[in-house]
């Protein structure tokens, strides 16, 4: 039977199964596959927070969506169109995410009694009407695994660890993507073990023939390439984009590169990042503690590397007393806050953008220090740049800010050539004529770096105020009020050095939807479909939060609302309200999820009300 | 890799130029209160530094917060006052990035023991080669008085008006636990032998441990008195010394001799034993370092001062170095545009 195609334009399929079901690496290969047939895409891991949760538990549930399409795609996803769901369990906690008409695809075995009691099931979902709107395709890839693989005589728990790529290979036939990109992983992979290359492809190769040829699957879809910028790609996510933007940074700044660190989620994988590339001779330094991170960071710095401290936010919250060190001695460095749920230890493995305030404001005395923001995973890459880059001319602690969503998301990456990459070479200072540790550039109020090794540059740098030029303690009252100012302006003085904001859509109208981070993807999304509703509404997305672009308070001043969807109680807005006396509208979810687009649809429409 | 830093850094490893001890003297006034025993610490410590023959510019002194850490300001070399506890930190971070500099830590028994004790024990589990001095004047004096975490119990002060019911710390027997391969006590006092310990610790590869005891004359004066002043620091006091028998006393006329694992003192002048009994100190000997540090708060022994322990382990900085290097001949030195472009890689035409 010629089984009919019909094309799409986008599509959001979620896989999901046991944390041992292998559903990490299934979503990764449709990923790479999907990426190399020309779609563009966004995907999203969802893993347990507990390592090894109990077996067909629904807290050991491991999902991995990916959002792929012939046109821009520029979020996971808000709901699902397939679930692939290797139990029950996986079934009960991913259900609500799925659409309605949306499909199902099971592997029956995975829904024994055993397994519905583990998922809080009292019947079967698959036979008590329960799923009665949705298409629900049973399979049971337990059994055909078995059935593929019955003349290789391999262990069992061999044979089980192949049945992923059963249901890999009917998502490669229902969306017409080629398994040679598999293939040719699986031979690379299993290089020294030619029977699991063989296992692994017969499987895969089993679960493509078995969606064309029985009845089951009547209908495949076609997804076609993206009108995507021409160059090369790789997919990338947000942890390891940040790991290459410092390796890039250091590269072009001509100096070695330190980290000191302490693992903390969703963090951690930044640490493991860099720890790979000492031929580069990064040096990655696990302290015993937050503390230690930092203040060795700032020890690095003081050296003359370029010092990075990498965390989330509790551990931000132990960094805070060396951030106002690393302001007061005019160290540059650069702090890397992956936000999470919080307060105290929160949600670990769920994101959140509740540290803003913490970024802006929060240690003692009058501590400026710029905040910069990531908004895509790769985004993540030019942000650390960026940071990078601002730190070492202003000699200046910078804070950067990524959150969970976009540092496990990973998205297509449009490499950059090495020579596009900003010039950021710095100048340590050399000559003793005159030298004194504080004397400041006249334009960008930064003092120079003069590290220890230079002859004739012997000097004292410390945590009390001190005078400026000399740099000797000073308690005199005018002086520190003078100190205060001056490290103030040199922050505020950042502004002069980075680009104006650029508005996305019209640069006046009824709504401006301001966003900063990890939530660009979203808003861009809801702001595009409203625009091609006609509605009036633009879009500011914000990389710089201290200083700010010069443009800003022009650009509200030319909207009627301003909303601000962020993914806490309201900090942004707090700032915005504080520089500009504006009334912005807020838009606050605080679930550990991401917006969906709908949301911030449904807010535009209620902020213009009737208005056509 | 660090071109740009080695251009600008002195590269010798020796002073060509013959340095004397005001080379290392700030322009800065000492500010500690008149009589401390910070006046001598910074004093040996500066006399001893030409005798390293270390360029100038390569010294690095590092300090956290208390009385101690004020050290920096008054030496002519490098220097950064820091937070309080974590010198240790940052002078870890420093000398792993900046393998060619002498590394130095002034801190004290509050900023070293109590809020950086985490950093401390660190520090020399990992034999980091940076020097601590260790100022220990068992008392808070920069916040006028408390008592610290080396007070004797029953301590009375500010904070303890009914006497500490802490148990202090023996900073010798935590140095050793944390895995400290070199560690030493020495004395305001006694600036001769200060001057050796100093000078040892910079020889040492490795962390390097010297607690001082140095009396505060304001908020704990004569706590060591009995250990420094030349009635009583004959009887109170051994000193060791590798390869010789523990001996102490006025006319030398006790010694220190082990009794299974415990030490006893023995007379030596009522016949009953001779110095060929006596406990021979072997600073190479971590077993016996223990045992010897385990007599600091023993009040039926004398005070040890000196070595107890100068072994060899390796360095972490050397060994991140060698990881470097290893990675560099077996990988290539890293070249951006081939990191940026790894992976799977896909082209749109």
């Amino acid at each position: 039977m010629e089984k009919e195609t019909r094309a799409l334009d986008e599509v959001t399929i979620r896989f999901a199964g046991d944390s041992g079901d292998g559903m990490q690496l299934t979503g990764g290969q449709f990923t790479n596959t999907s990426a190399a047939m020309g779609n563009d895409l966004s995907t999203l891991p969802d893993y347990p927070a507990e390592i090894r949760a109990p077996i067909g538990t629904t807290y050991g549930v491991s999902g991995f969506q990916i959002h792929f399409g012939a046109t821009e795609i520029n979020t996971p996803g808000d709901h699902c169109d397939v679930l692939v769901a290797m139990n029950a369990a996986s079934l009960k906690v991913n259900l609500r995410s799925l659409i309605d008409g949306g499909i199902i695809i099971v592997n029956t075995d995975g829904f024994g009694d055993k397994n519905l009691k583990l998922a809080g099931y009292t019947q079967s979902p698959l036979s008590d009407g329960s799923l009665s709107k949705f298409q629900v395709f049973q399979v049971d890839i337990t059994k055909l695994t078995n059935l593929a693989l019955a003349d290789m005589n391999l262990p069992q728990k061999v044979v089980d660890k192949t049945k992923n790529f059963f249901a890999l290979g009917m998502m490669y036939w229902m969306f017409n993507r080629t398994p040679d990109n598999t293939i040719q992983w699986i031979t690379e992979k299993f290089e020294k073990k030619p029977e699991l290359i063989e296992a692994n492809t017969r499987v895969m190769k089993a679960g493509w023939n078995y969606a064309e040829t029985t009845d089951i699957f009547a209908v495949k879809y076609d997804v076609k390439p993206a009108p995507l910028t021409p160059g090369k790609y790789r997919n990338i996510n947000g942890n390891q984009a940040t790991a290459l933007g410092f390796v890039a940074a250091a590269d072009k700044a001509k100096l070695p590169l330190f980290l000191g660190s302490y693992p903390i989620t969703p963090a951690s994988d930044i640490l493991h990042e860099l720890s790979y590339f000492k031929n580069f001779g990064v040096k990655t330094f696990q302290c015993e503690d937050e503390i230690a991170g930092i203040t060795s960071a700032i020890g690095a710095s003081f050296g003359g590397s370029l010092a990075i401290t990498t965390t989330s936010g509790p551990g931000v919250a132990l960094k805070t007393e060396a951030m106002g060190l690393a302001v007061m001695v005019e160290l540059p460095l650069v702090i890397i806050n992956v936000q999470r749920g919080g307060p105290s230890t929160g949600l670990p493995t769920k994101t959140e953008q509740a540290d803003l305030l913490q970024a802006v404001y929060g240690r003692n005395g009058e501590a400026p220090i710029p905040v910069i923001a990531a908004s895509s995973p790769s985004d993540c890459f030019n942000a650390a740049f960026e940071a990078s880059r601002i730190a070492l001319k202003f000699m200046t602690p910078v804070i950067l800010l990524t959150d969970g969503y976009i540092a496990n998301g990973s998205e297509p990456w449009l490499i950059p050539e090495v020579k596009d990459l900003k010039d950021i070479s710095v100048k340590f200072r050399t000559d003793p004529e005159n030298y004194l540790p504080y004397l400041r550039d006249e334009i960008t109020l930064s003092r120079e770096w003069a590290i220890p090794g230079t002859p004739g540059l012997e000097h004292r740098i410390g945590g009390l105020e001190k005078q400026d030029g000399t740099g000797n303690i000073n308690y005199e009252p005018e002086n520190h009020h003078k100190m205060i100012k001056l490290r103030a302006a040199k922050v505020e003085r950042i502004a002069n050095d980075i680009p104006l904001a650029t508005v996305e859509g019209d640069e006046s109208g009824d709504v401006l939807v301001i966003g900063w981070g990890g939530t660009y993807g979203t808003i861009k999304t809801a702001v595009e479909r409203k625009r091609k509703e006609g509605k009036s509404v633009s879009h500011l997305h914000l990389r710089y939060i201290n200083p700010m672009p010069k443009n800003i308070g022009e650009i509200l001043a030319k909207f009627k609302t301003v909303l601000v969807p962020e993914i806490n109680l309201g900090q942004l807005i707090k700032i915005l309200r504080d520089k500009f006396l504006i009334p912005a509208v807020g838009l606050n979810k605080v679930q550990g999820l991401p917006f969906r687009s709908i949301e911030i649809e449904q807010k535009i429409d209620e902020l213009l009300g009737g208005k056509q | 890799m660090n071109t740009l830093i080695n251009s600008v850094t002195n590269q010798a490893t020796e002073a060509t130029i013959k340095y004397t001890a005001k080379d290392f003297s700030s322009d800065q006034d000492v500010r500690w209160c008149p009589g401390c025993g910070d006046y001598s610490i910074l004093a040996q410590v500066q006399r001893v530094m030409p005798d390293l023959n270390i360029p100038k510019e390569k010294i690095v002194f590092i300090s956290g917060i208390g009385c101690s850490s004020r050290f920096p300001y008054y030496m002519n070399t490098y220097g950064f006052h820091s937070i309080h506890g974590r010198a240790t930190a940052i002078a870890s971070g420093l000398k792993i990035a900046r393998p060619d500099l002498s590394v130095w830590v002034a801190t004290g028994d509050g900023d070293g023991l109590s809020i950086g004790g985490n950093h401390m024990i660190h520090i020399l589990r990992r034999n980091v080669d940076v020097n601590i001095l260790l100022f220990n004047n068992q008392i808070y004096g920069l916040t006028k008085g408390q008592y610290s975490p080396t007070s004797e119990t029953g301590k009375i002060t500010k904070s303890t008006p009914y006497g500490s019911v802490d148990m202090p710390f023996n900073p010798a027997s935590l140095a050793l636990g944390a895995g400290g391969t070199f560690v030493a006590r020495s004395l305001d006092r006694d600036p001769k032998h200060m001057q050796t310990m100093i000078k040892r610790a910079a020889e040492h590869k490795g962390t390097s441990f010297i607690e001082i005891y140095q009396n505060c004359n304001v908020f704990n004066d004569g706590a060591f008195f009995a250990l420094t002043e030349k009635e009583t620091k004959p009887d109170n006091v051994v000193f060791l010394e590798h390869g010789k028998p523990l001996v102490f006393g006025k006319e030398n006329d006790k010694g220190i001799k082990l009794d299974g694992f415990s030490p006893v003192v023995v007379s030596l002048k009522d016949g009953s034993h001779s110095i060929n009994d006596l406990l021979v100190h072997n600073e190479k000997d971590s077993t016996l370092a223990f045992i010897l540090a385990n007599m600091t708060y023993n009040p039926e022994l004398p005070r040890p001062v000196g070595i107890f322990l100068a072994s060899d382990r390796p360095r972490y900085e050397v060994e991140m170095e060698k990881q470097i290097d290893s990675a560099i001949s077996k990988r290539g030195k890293g070249v951006l545009e081939k990191l940026l472009n790894s992976g799977d890689t896909w082209v749109i035409q």
